[in-house]
């Protein structure tokens, strides 16, 4: 790769100088403390940010970017990466990355650690007792809402309900089930 | 949840398990490359069914205090369980190893993309695997749930808060914040009293 290309690398295509990266974390920082839920909740304010208020992405661009971050591997947040990345490059996914982490997962580790030290106390005991219901409806809540984009088309409920079959009670691994459903879609069935 | 199903053991047999960072990172790294859609159902399998280092309760637990918290579930979850094991390294290292790997992963198809998002049968694709991700989220919810059958409030109070739980956020689409504050906040106050209750011999 010649030099021109290690730079859009790096920088992205549209370059991006220092203050706009300070910019561009220090928002993403902002909203991590706001993520209750995950960074998927704050997404909306990320694509104002990115694509309206500053124009670094178009609608379009921002829409791919988590799409992908989907259907790759790994956790759904790496959407903010590539959002940074389609922004100024590897820098920008530097930005967009450490912010939307560091706020919330430091405080995360502190309350965690608080929460072990005080494992037994009746507050922790009445919050896992209370939450645990509500953990689990917020699951099926998330189930739910990735199965609107197949608007309860009968083979798409057919295909779901065969992935929860399989998953209770077989040991087939869920990357085979995503193979399956890779397979079942790109045929047209869904 | 009959006797067909694949076990979610409620507590680890054998000795206590005590992963190293390194093993931490690796068995972060291989299962959240498995994690096409999302890693949390495969965080559950691996670590509470197949290595049996999280109990199913206390993953359930350290999942409910990981999406009270802000940032990503999994995220948090990762840095609790690595944190348990091992401390501040632990937590690194199970933090880098859910992201290394599939951030390297998902920049070269950001690149590689661009080349093929419009084919029909990648747009296919795609659909059909996000409605298997919304198979694998059930699914999990399932399993975790199971333990729901002894939780202190009670069946049909534990139904109840689930279902409240799952149709504002779901279908009316209220702000999750406010429903995780709000029934989160009553559900604790009613567990708060059982457990006085409880203490007092009621």
């Amino acid at each position: 790769m010649d030099t021109s290309s290690w730079t859009t690398l790096a920088l992205g295509a549209a370059g991006f100088d220092a203050a706009q990266w300070w910019q561009l974390f220090g928002h993403f920082a902002l909203l991590s403390l706001l993520a209750v839920g995950g960074a998927m909740t704050t997404a909306p304010d990320m694509h104002r940010y990115v694509v309206h208020q500053h124009g670094w992405l178009t609608d379009a661009q921002f829409a791919a970017s988590v799409a992908l971050a989907q259907a790759a591997p790994g956790p759904n947040v790496l959407f903010v990466a590539v959002i940074g990345f389609n922004v100024a490059g590897l820098a920008g996914a530097l930005a967009t990355l450490t912010g939307t982490l560091l706020p919330s997962t430091t405080l995360a580790l502190a309350i965690a650690r608080w929460g072990r030290k005080n494992e037994r106390s009746r507050a922790l005991r009445a919050f896992n007792t209370g939450m645990a219901p509500i953990t689990i409806g917020l699951l099926l809540a998330t189930g739910w809402v990735l199965m609107r984009p197949s608007g309860g088309q009968l083979a798409a409920l057919a295909l779901a309900a065969a992935t929860v079959l399989l998953m209770m009670r077989t040991k087939i691994s869920p990357v085979w089930l995503m193979a399956g459903g890779a397979l079942v879609g790109a045929a047209g069935f869904v | 949840m009959s006797s067909g199903d694949v076990d979610s053991p409620p507590a680890p047999v054998g000795p206590k398990p005590t992963p190293t960072p390194a093993q931490l990172f690796r068995a972060f790294t291989h299962l959240a490359l498995q994690g096409f859609g999302g890693v949390l159902p495969v965080a559950q399998r691996e670590l509470v069914e197949k290595r049996q280092w999280v109990a199913r309760d206390d993953f359930l637990a350290m999942l409910s205090l990981a999406q009270v918290l802000p940032g990503p579930n999994v995220i948090n979850l990762a840095l609790m369980i690595g944190d348990r094991f091992a401390g501040t390294r632990g937590a690194l290292a199970a933090l880098a190893g859910i992201l290394g790997a599939p951030l390297v992963l998902v920049l070269v198809l950001a690149i590689a993309v661009q080349q093929v998002q419009h084919w029909p049968f990648v747009i296919g694709a795609l659909r059909g695997m996000g409605v298997v991700a919304a198979g694998l989220v059930v699914a999990t919810a399932l399993k975790l749930g199971q333990g729901l059958r002894s939780n202190a409030l009670g069946r049909f109070w534990s139904a109840a808060l689930l279902a409240t739980a799952t149709v504002a956020v779901a279908l009316l689409q209220w702000p999750l914040v406010g429903v995780v504050l709000g029934l989160g906040a009553a559900a604790c106050w009613a567990a708060w009293l059982k457990g006085a209750a409880e203490d007092t011999g009621a």
